[in-house]
């Protein structure tokens, strides 16, 4: 099955955005990292494990009438660093984002360890999680060294 | 360097360069010698936590060096109290000193404030987290009694889960090639995180619950204490309370050269008894961590120990 024959297993939207190359199964916990879950007014289709040349099966999500952010691709980049992102205005593709994860990721999710000092939200000191390994993703606090569970990271977002 | 946050903080060359230097600040240490080298300077402790040796041996360290120590005070009587911010607290003592000693029950916390800090931090451990200070001074007694620090084999034992002093000292020794033990009851293992780094840097650990038939050929047996205040649940302390009591009938099979240490306080993990035999290290231990804190001190503050501290000081 071509890509784009995956990508019109859901309807063509007009304006929002696209998120295609999403690692199989992973799509749920990309709309939980990305505050999309559970109730949104914004209409939010999704296919999963359709087959993929890069990646074998992946997920493909299209929310309506919303554009990602550059904080929300730094998430994204958390659970689907290789996805591929399309922002799409009357039915084109209007632009399409890139998706960096770089050595450190700063304000984008706060560390899982409940003793850790950043839990006091008072403290005005960035949340630093260091980009310890890439593939598989490993990250550890920048203050507290502890590694971070990737399912309970999503959970944590800013 | 800015602070020492951790171990990692330190190179191996650093380290022995540094225990080099507290070799040579004994006798400045024990009183016999006069040597003002950080005269002038002040160093803030904030003990965010209840501490006797490591606040007293930083103030003993910083005032045998002629320097000026500067207290927090107790946490209850601070604006701590008062809902201030750590980074609120540190602009302000870093105004004050040239270089803090700190402790807090926060794991991160010495690196955090290192970030908001100008000064260097030195951490006095925090949390479940690091004790580097703490570190250093073990490694001193460690090479001070066998010499070297390289491939010997290490028994540590008791509260290994919440134990911070043996988390840094166990990732120390792993970079001078000791073969590590960790004895403990199931409750208390080493963290999993922490042995499979230990691990993945080519440590040989073995994890046992055995500590008395794991001492037989061992150069150093390090007792800690199981730590009642770190345990949430009342339950599981009374399970662990006492899991090992040294006492000298342990003492009859070991090695003739092996040192017992513990970062103290002890409750009743070693028997009084112990005290008095050869191998009892751990009052030494307490003294060395002013001489290994002179070191550091010294060496954060950019300022170098003299090889001949004899020719340098005075006497008093």
């Amino acid at each position: 099955m071509s890509n784009e024959q995956s990508m019109r297993r859901v309807t063509a939207i007009r304006n929002g955005t696209v998120i295609d190359h999403v690692p199989s199964g992973q799509a749920l916990r990309v709309l939980e990292m990305l505050g999309i879950a559970g109730e949104t007014s914004v209409p939010v289709s999704l296919v999963m494990n359709v087959p993929s040349k890069k990646l074998g099966s992946k997920d493909i999500i299209k929310v309506e009438d919303r554009e990602l952010t550059q904080g929300e691709l730094d998430r994204l980049a958390l659970v689907a660093p290789e996805a591929h992102v399309a922002i799409i205005r009357a039915y084109v593709v209007a632009e399409k984002l890139s998706i960096n994860l770089g050595e450190e990721v700063v304000n984008v999710v706060r560390c899982t360890f409940s003793n850790c000092i950043t839990t006091n939200a008072r403290e005005p000191q960035p949340h630093r999680l260091r980009v310890v390994s890439r593939d598989p993703l490993h990250l550890r606090c920048h203050y507290c060294g502890r590694p971070q569970d990737l399912d309970e990271l999503v959970k944590n977002a800013l | 360097m800015t602070g020492l946050i951790t171990m990692d903080d330190l190179t191996n060359e650093e380290i022995l360069s540094i225990l080099d230097d507290a070799e040579r600040l004994l006798p400045v240490a024990r009183g016999e010698l006069y040597l003002p080298l950080l005269q002038g300077r002040i160093l803030g402790n904030l003990f965010f936590e209840p501490s006797t040796r490591t606040r007293m041996s930083f103030e003993t360290a910083m005032k045998r060096l002629g320097g000026d120590v500067v207290n927090l005070g107790d946490v209850k009587t601070s604006s701590v109290v008062k809902g201030e911010t750590l980074f609120d607290t540190i602009q302000m003592v870093d105004g004050y000193t040239d270089i803090i000693a700190m402790r807090h029950p926060r794991q991160g916390a010495a690196q955090y404030a290192q970030d908001a800090a100008r000064v260097p931090i030195l951490n006095g451990g925090d949390g479940a987290g690091h004790h580097p200070t703490q570190t250093m001074l073990d490694l001193f007694t460690i090479r001070q009694a066998h010499g070297r620090l390289d491939g010997l084999k290490v028994v540590l034992a008791g509260d290994l889960r919440y134990g911070r002093t043996v988390h840094s000292l166990s990732h120390a020794l792993t970079r001078f090639g000791c073969e590590l033990i960790f004895a403990s009851p199931d409750l208390l293992r080493m963290p999993v995180e922490i042995v499979s780094d230990l691990r993945e840097n080519g440590a040989t650990v073995t994890e046992t619950e055995d500590l008395y038939g794991s001492m037989g050929d061992a150069d150093v047996v390090y007792m800690t204490r199981i730590q009642k205040e770190r345990f949430a649940d009342e339950d599981e302390y009374a399970r662990c309370a006492g899991a090992y009591k040294l006492d000298s009938r342990h003492l009859d099979d070991v090695k003739g050269d092996m040192i017992i240490m513990h970062p103290l306080p002890r409750v009743d993990e070693i028997h009084p008894a112990v005290d008095a035999s050869r191998h009892a290290r751990y009052f030494e231990q307490a003294f060395n961590g002013v001489v290994a804190r002179m070191a550091l001190l010294c060496r954060l503050l950019g300022v170098t120990v003299p090889a001949d501290v004899y020719a340098e000081g005075g006497v008093l």
